[in-house]
């Protein structure tokens, strides 16, 4: 066997076992289900009333949401597996950081990506028309930003000493990231500042090109396109293509898997 | 965890035979005035200096704190030495970790598997882990849970484990690559007497059936005792490394425990046959070369109103004491403490 079989060999069964511990934890699912159900029924519900179309609105959103906290759970829980010892098992082993970060990365996002797009289910509930490409489309580009955020979260992980740090992650990283990547509401005719904090953030670009795709305006009800056209992230007026979002969320994966083997060499021995 | 007692797993150990450094066997472990200072300056390991050859059983003794797992880190590739060198199995552990890395089996003072998978499939990720060829990874795995006696709970989840079992775990799947050499740190920390006997057992069994070298660390002093040979380490710093029979020869004499109706008399009259006995909270203490063959001397010579008579050896402890002039640890519940401190100060690494 190659040292480079091996390594990807390495990552594979990483990578299963992160399917196998998903499979194990049945509870996670259905918790999954809360925040994006609360989102689409109450939320997108009440809001429904005053803006024609905003349930339908919220959907992808909704949707990109759950893939996104799942993923960043996803990648932090590799300081279980530090608390618990078994990162340890993996880092003596004569394998590099990279097969194994990477195998942690790619497992933690197709487990995001199948619990966060489990609400897909709910589309014709909400009324919401799901092609199948469109949906082929849609797991796709959830599978791109859940590795990109798995990553981040291994990243963010590799920085933090405790678990108890992960609330401090969520409240001060990952919820104004949601808030202002414009996935519950258009963030583009807005102040200066706002539309500023909203191009900077990451997670515009991938939570964009979801709603496109479930929601392009060409086949929806006169309400809803227009909210989902105001919704498109437009540099000096002009919509940026699918693509660049795509690259964009490439980037920030490949920066910060980058990120986080350095920073497991250095920290880890 | 304190040991129950003692004497609860000493009984086996009078049968063992220990073997003496066979100097036709290669060196495997070979450590040149090893150090490591913290960042904080702590002086972790002061200057070790090392070899064991293959086949042996080596322990390293000392109380929380001495350094024994700063020293195993260190060979094992985990952590960087500040000072020294050392190699294993003739590989650098600075230069060539991966080399140094295929050829161990480790198993942490800390618990490292994976609990929500079952025996088996922490094996399975160990086996592609090593690289350990496709075709033979069934067959290791079944026998190296024959070698633990864990055959019958393969497809159990590792949950479901008791902390002897889980132990065992973790040495099957350190075997699995069938490395050159075992390196167990505290090994049998937190577990009940039998299982601590029965892991003994597994252990020299492995060393005399498959050759397994292993170097493993404890701060019980009855478990040093199945190990050919000991190395006492103290605040980082190896003070006495020998077998467990010679070191103890070291100490010197036997000593002799009586009890007596009146201690003052007796030990004057003991005086006056020109035997010096020493007066202690127990009773009179003598140090004599064969101490059964001295009793019936002593017996006599402290005339009438003898209440009891005991015979010590000199044990591991009294080594201990001798060459570090304290107790192997201030007994007491400070275990679990050092242990949590030990935990927190290593999860930020
Ligand atoms: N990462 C670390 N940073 C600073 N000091 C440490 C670290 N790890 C261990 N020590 C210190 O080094 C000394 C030896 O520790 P250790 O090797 O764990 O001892 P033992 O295993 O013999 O109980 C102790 O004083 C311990 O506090
Ligand atoms: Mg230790």
């Amino acid at each position: 066997m190659t040292q480079f079989g091996n390594e990807v060999r390495t990552a594979l069964m990483v990578w299963r076992r992160e399917l196998i511990r998903f499979t194990r934890s049945p509870a996670r699912v259905i918790t999954g289900f809360v925040q994006p159900i609360l989102l689409l029924f109450v939320l997108g519900y009440g809001l429904g009333k005053l803006v024609p179309g905003y349930q339908q609105f919220i959907f992808p959103g909704a949707v990109a949401m759950n893939v996104i906290t799942t993923a960043i759970f996803s990648g932090v829980s590799i300081v279980w597996d530090r608390e618990f010892g078994f990162l340890r098992e993996m880092l003596v082993a004569p394998v590099s950081r990279s097969s194994i970060l990477a195998g942690k990365v790619l497992g933690g996002a197709v487990v995001a990506t199948l619990q966060g797009c489990l609400i897909l289910v709910l589309a014709p509930v909400v009324g919401v028309s799901l092609g199948f490409v469109a949906i082929l489309q849609f797991l796709g580009g959830a599978l791109l930003m859940a590795v990109s955020l798995t990553a981040f979260g291994v990243f963010v992980a590799s920085r933090m000493k405790k678990i108890d740090g992960f609330q401090a992650v969520m409240q001060f990283l990952l919820f104004p990231m949601i808030f202002l990547s414009g996935s519950q509401f258009p963030l583009q005719d807005v102040p200066l500042w706002l539309a500023a904090l909203n191009r900077l953030d990451p997670l515009t670009y991938a939570v964009d090109p979801l709603r496109r795709i479930l929601l392009d305006p060409a086949n929806l009800a006169p309400d809803l396109a227009t909210l989902s056209q105001r919704s498109q992230v437009q540099f000096f007026g002009e919509t940026i293509p699918m693509w660049s979002e795509f690259v964009a969320m490439a980037l920030f994966a490949a920066l910060f898997f980058g990120l986080a083997v350095l920073s497991f060499r250095k920290a880890e021995q | 965890m304190a040991p129950k007692s003692a004497d609860a797993l000493r009984v086996p150990v009078a049968s063992l035979q220990r073997r003496a450094p066979d100097v036709a066997q290669p060196v495997i472990v070979d450590v040149r005035g090893l150090g490591k200072t913290f960042k904080k300056g702590v002086r972790a390991v002061d200057g070790v200096h090392l070899q064991v050859r293959k086949g042996e059983i080596f322990a390293f003794l000392g109380p929380n704190g001495a350094g024994k797992s700063t020293t195993i880190k260190m060979l094992c590739t985990l952590l960087r030495p500040t000072d020294g060198k050392a190699s294993i199995a003739g590989f650098d552990i600075e230069t060539s970790p991966r080399e140094v890395r295929r050829r161990i089996g480790l198993v942490f003072q800390e618990r490292t598997l994976d609990d929500q998978l079952t025996a088996e499939q922490n094996l399975r990720f160990h086996a592609v882990l090593y690289g350990v060829p496709k075709r033979e990874v069934e067959e290791r795995i079944t026998r190296v849970l024959a070698v633990v006696g864990l055959t019958n709970r393969r497809s159990d989840r590792v949950s479901k484990y008791s902390g002897g079992m889980a132990r065992r775990l973790e040495i099957a799947r350190a075997l699995l690559h069938t490395p050159d050499i075992l390196f167990l740190d505290e090994p049998t920390v937190g577990l009940d007497p039998q299982t601590r006997a029965r892991m003994w057992a597994d252990v020299r069994r492995l060393r005399d059936e498959q050759g397994v070298t292993v170097f493993m660390t404890t701060h019980y002093m009855d478990e040093a005792e199945y190990a050919d040979r000991i190395a006492i380490i103290d605040h980082g710093r190896i003070v006495a490394l020998d077998t467990p029979a010679r070191l103890k020869a070291q100490v010197g004499l036997d000593k002799v425990l009586l009890s007596t109706a009146d201690d003052a008399k007796a030990a004057a009259a003991l005086a006056k046959k020109g035997m010096t006995a020493e007066a202690t909270a127990k009773g009179l203490v003598l140090k004599v070369p064969d101490g059964e063959a001295a009793v019936a001397r002593i017996v006599g010579a402290a005339g009438t109103g003898v209440r009891n008579v005991s015979v010590h050896k000199p044990s591991l402890d009294d080594v201990f004491m001798h060459f570090t002039g304290h107790e192997i640890r201030p007994e007491g519940a400070q275990d679990g403490a050092m242990a949590r401190a030990w935990m927190a100060s290593t999860r930020g690494r």
